[in-house]
């Protein structure tokens, strides 16, 4: 029996398709059998961000309402023999599905795969309900903005209310020589004010757009700071005990601002 | 030169600091799940409870919430006119 993860936000922009691309990926990659479930019906992005786009026959609503069987819904992924999606319906909407289906499609698919990734919709709506009624777990992303903490919040408080306990707090898009400048909220400022956990933390990084525009996973890019950090996170998710990354080398200046006792 | 003064002595003006500040106080109201119209219910409530105990200024009569360090408190701001003297 598998596990089923939504990675959800409330804000729409801040990375959750990216990241659950990227989290499937690597778990993909480390040997796991992994399906990945668009959930944003009307708005489907998981498809072109994995590059699977031209391979859709048959997708979640069609599933649902019995017009097709799982099986021939699930794309295979064009890097991994053991990842597949499941992709939104586009030309539906959120009331297309019900919570109870998603729990009733999500069990199914426990059932054959290790893990269940769902990307869930922004908002709060029907859509979002959907998305969290199945999970086991989830993972909160936010980015380090006053908007997307706010609705972060908010979505913890909703996750608590749907009796989905102890989420996990993925930042995205962190920017170390903003931080640095004191111009924006680092790791500590957020867990402090969102108080749940850290899963990880990803930086802001030119290579995760490059990987968007070619439907690559950053994870698979040994290059790119983004997908060290995604790596990073899949390894946590699997229970193994890895430190935060350092977002950017300490210079002698921080060094000595420390060493003095200055707050940095 | 200032830029780098700020950075040695790290600033309070810092716009990280207003963020959470800002986060701080509207994630109160957003947690505690108060409209703005709960909260003027609040104040009535509060208002007709300490009336029978003193004579209070409505007009300067505040309750709103409030940071400094490390808590956050909803604060009342009560001006009162007379105490009442109580009738043995």
């Amino acid at each position: 029996m598998g596990e089923a993860i939504v990675i959800t936000s409330g804000k729409g922009g801040v990375g959750k398709t990216t990241t659950t691309a990227n989290i499937g990926a690597g778990l993909a990659q480390a040997g796991h059998k992994v399906a990945l479930i668009d959930a944003d019906i009307g708005l489907r992005n998981l498809d072109v961000v994995m590059g699977l786009e031209n391979r859709i026959v048959y997708d979640l609503v069609d599933v649902v309402e019995g017009f097709a069987k799982l099986k021939h819904a699930l794309i295979k992924d064009k890097r991994f023999e053991n990842l597949y999606l499941l992709p939104a319906a586009q030309t539906r909407d959120k009331t297309a599905v019900s919570p109870q289906q998603m729990i009733d499609l999500v069990d199914r698919m426990k059932q054959e795969f290790d893990y269940v990734l769902i990307d869930s919709p922004a908002g709060i709506e029907q859509g979002f309900k959907n998305a969290v009624a199945g999970a086991d777990r989830a993972l909160v992303v936010a980015t380090p903005e006053v908007a997307s903490v706010r609705d972060a919040d908010r979505i913890i408080g909703l996750l608590e209310a749907q009796e989905k306990h102890n989420p996990f707090l993925i930042i995205n898009r962190i920017r170390p020589s903003m931080v640095k400048k004191g111009d924006m909220m680092d790791i500590d400022d957020m867990i402090e004010i969102l108080a749940i956990e850290l899963l990880g933390v990803v930086p802001d990084d030119e290579a995760i757009v490059v990987s968007t525009n070619r439907g690559e996973p950053a994870v698979l890019n040994g290059q790119s700071r983004a997908g060290e950090a995604y790596r990073n996170i899949t390894r946590r998710l699997l229970g193994e005990n890895i430190p935060m990354m350092k977002l950017e080398e300490d210079t002698l200046f921080g060094k000595l601002r420390k060493m003095i006792g200055f707050k940095g | 030169m200032f830029d780098l003064f700020a950075r040695v002595f790290g600033r309070d003006d810092a716009s990280k600091e207003v963020a959470k500040d800002r986060l701080r106080l509207v994630l109160v109201q957003d947690r505690s799940s108060l409209s703005p119209q709960a909260l003027e219910d609040l104040k009535n409530d509060l208002l007709k409870v300490i009336s029978q105990y003193m004579e209070i200024d409505d007009q300067g009569f505040k309750v709103e919430f409030s940071r400094n360090e490390n808590t956050t408190a909803l604060v009342a701001n009560i001006p009162i006119r007379n105490v009442k003297r109580k009738s043995l």
